[in-house]
């Protein structure tokens, strides 16, 4: 099991440099200049001398290939540069941050699949009823939603309408403290919105899996023993039903990164997510290129996950085969 | 196993979850149908409103700003008095035509390299999906946000970025399709009658691949809409003046925390109709393409 899970680490090297690479070639490729990013508006009156001057000094003078050398070794001792929007090492700005992303995706992600697992055992149970009908044709229409949409009616009904919950952020305005009461009333409306992103697929996969394995041999066995209807639905049905679904939650990361990216900038939750945006709109190429390789490597530690976890509650596939 | 015994009473009838009588016929062609109209009319709008309608969507009217839906104005106007209907007309083409565009270059770009991946097989064959791999483990939407912010913010920037970040599912989808098509009889007939490498791809391969490729493409046009508007209402989308249906999400959240709702609700309904009536009618047709599939998701 470890031996493994480290093989499959090992694959991820060459992805993680391969990507990093390509964030060094794309930024190469692109009009960004990083003197005049340093610089800002100084850049406009300054002679040329000095713009070559802060350009050595920056050290990208040197072809890319080279820039991206540099950042890796130094990325490796924890140096990923510094943050000119933040105004802080970019290590301090993920370290300060990623605990509240990592806390909004996990509420976001458990209640999605609990709510999912409810609503898909609901809708298998009686294929073609007014509730399969229901729960289906909603999921399918929040599929189709935007989640920045649902994000900003929730606020307009919660907040504005009904005033029972706050707007953004993560604390109320003027308090000084980050207490776990203020966290929690301002992390439902947010977390709750991803967790409606993400709940159509987790509905619709569990009321396929159900609904196959309702209407498979064992489970027509076990009717035939006369075992409740609840045993058979929630001891065989949704045990074989589910298990095809826990072992894609692991590849869901890309789909739950693409949310947090726009329910924290909706919410202006104080996440790494946000914080990618507020990057890319102010070209923050440090911050930036240390954010996309944290994504890409949260990615590969979510296919690993995936991979794990069917071996480990499939019977039928073998570790020692993967 | 096969088990002849009646179903017992009181359970769910199995037969139920494939049925196929004549009352699911009728709720599918159905919504088929409303699929159809609701296509034809996104198109119809998008095409022939701006040159028939002698409306300046642009108009300002600061008399009649942020009014409430009304028959004059049946989805309201917003902060600067604009119609939003017309507005909403406007995002849409421009939305559509990012996202067609889009999506048929990531169509041009899988179909070929999963054909190439396919066709050559051996280690191009496992080199060209590492790349496939490698794109797919960087969130697309990160991805699309980081070229963007490179590249400036721009409509080219916009359909390359949706585009490289769409092109891996129809190469796979297309790579597949030709690794069971390479062992079929008339490949071999064609190779043995001796057709070129690229004889037997472009005249055998290619043509047997399309309705797969077409039908992907199809169904990237909503997925390419919708990372049009996320970018968009990012800010990292179109300019203004090229108003999109993000833009015009992103340009009314102002009016939202003001308490009106209808520029907001709008364009979003713009955004999903189309995407579901897409959904619907590319769902028949991989129905009648490969019926097998037929009870298999699609989202």
């Amino acid at each position: 099991m470890a031996r493994l899970a480290g093989r499959r680490a090992l694959f991820a090297v060459p992805v993680l440099l391969v990507v990093t690479f390509g964030v060094f070639a794309i930024a190469a490729a692109s009009p960004f200049d990083p003197v005049k990013a340093y610089a800002g508006t100084a850049a406009l009156g300054a002679d040329q001398q000095t713009l070559d001057r802060l350009r050595e000094n920056l050290g990208v003078d040197q072809p890319f290939a080279a820039r991206w050398w540099h950042w890796l070794t130094s990325a490796l001792t924890g140096d990923l540069g510094h943050s000119g929007v933040m105004r802080q090492p970019v290590a301090q700005v993920i370290g300060e941050r990623l605990v509240w992303s990592a806390l909004l995706c996990a509420v976001a992600f458990a209640a999605a699949v609990l709510a999912g697992t409810l609503l898909g055992v609901l809708a298998a149970r009686r294929p073609g009823s007014l509730v399969d009908r229901t729960v289906t044709s909603l999921a399918y229409t929040l599929e189709a939603a935007p989640v920045f949409w649902i994000a900003l009616l929730a606020i307009w009904l919660f907040a504005l309408q009904w005033d029972v919950l706050p707007a953004g952020g993560l604390t109320d305005t003027g308090s000084a403290q980050v207490t776990p009461g203020q966290v929690t009333s301002h992390l439902v409306l947010p977390a709750g919105v991803l967790a409606v992103s993400q709940l159509p697929w987790f509905t619709l996969y569990v009321r396929q899996g159900v609904g196959d394995a309702l209407a498979e041999d064992p489970v027509r066995g076990a009717r035939a023993r006369g075992l409740s209807e609840r045993t058979v639905l929630l001891g065989h049905a949704l045990r074989s039903g589910l298990l095809p679904v826990l072992t894609l939650i692991g590849s869901r990361v890309p789909e739950l990164i693409t949310g947090a990216l726009l329910v924290e900038s909706v919410f202006s939750w104080p996440g790494i997510a946000a914080a990618t945006v507020e990057a890319a709109t102010a070209v923050d190429f440090p911050l930036l290129a240390a954010l996309t390789t944290l994504a890409t490597a949260a990615v590969l530690a979510g296919n690993l996950l995936a991979d794990l976890l069917y071996g480990l509650f499939d019977p039928r596939v073998k570790l020692s085969d993967m | 196993m096969t088990c002849d015994a009646p179903v017992p009473a009181g359970a769910p009838a199995e037969p139920e979850w494939r049925a196929h009588g004549p009352k699911r016929r009728s709720t599918r062609a159905l919504r088929v149908r409303t699929s159809a109209a609701l296509v034809a009319a996104t198109v119809l709008a998008v095409l022939l409103v701006p040159p028939l309608v002698q409306l300046d969507q642009q108009a300002v009217d600061l008399a009649a700003k942020l009014q409430p839906p009304s028959w004059a104005h049946p989805f309201g106007t917003d902060d600067v008095g604009r119609d939003l209907l017309l507005r909403c007309v406007y995002g849409l083409r421009v939305s559509l035509l990012v996202g067609v565009a889009a999506a048929l270059t990531a169509t041009v770009v899988g179909t070929a390299v999963g054909a190439a991946a396919g066709a050559l097989g051996g280690w191009a064959d496992r080199a060209l999906m590492r790349v496939v791999d490698t794109f797919s483990s960087v969130p697309h939407l990160l991805l699309g946000i980081f070229i963007v912010a490179m590249f400036r913010p721009g409509v080219w920037p916009v359909v390359i970025s949706v585009a490289l970040t769409h092109w891996l599912s129809t190469a796979r989808i297309v790579r597949a399709e030709v690794l069971s098509l390479r062992s079929r009889p008339y490949i071999d007939a064609a190779v043995s009658g001796g057709a070129s490498r690229w004889r037997v791809a472009v005249r055998h391969l290619l043509p047997a691949v399309l309705p797969q490729a077409a039908l992907a493409a199809v169904l990237m046009v909503p997925h390419a809409m919708w990372h049009e508007s996320a970018l968009s209402f990012l800010g990292l989308g179109l300019p203004t003046h090229t108003a999109s249906l993000g833009t015009l999400i992103q340009g009314a959240r102002g009016s939202l925390l003001a308490g009106q709702w209808w520029p907001t609700l709008f364009p979003g309904l713009f955004l999903i109709v189309p995407t579901l009536a897409i959904a619907g009618l590319a769902g028949a047709w991989r129905e009648r393409i490969n019926p097998r599939h037929r009870s298999e998701l699609m989202l």
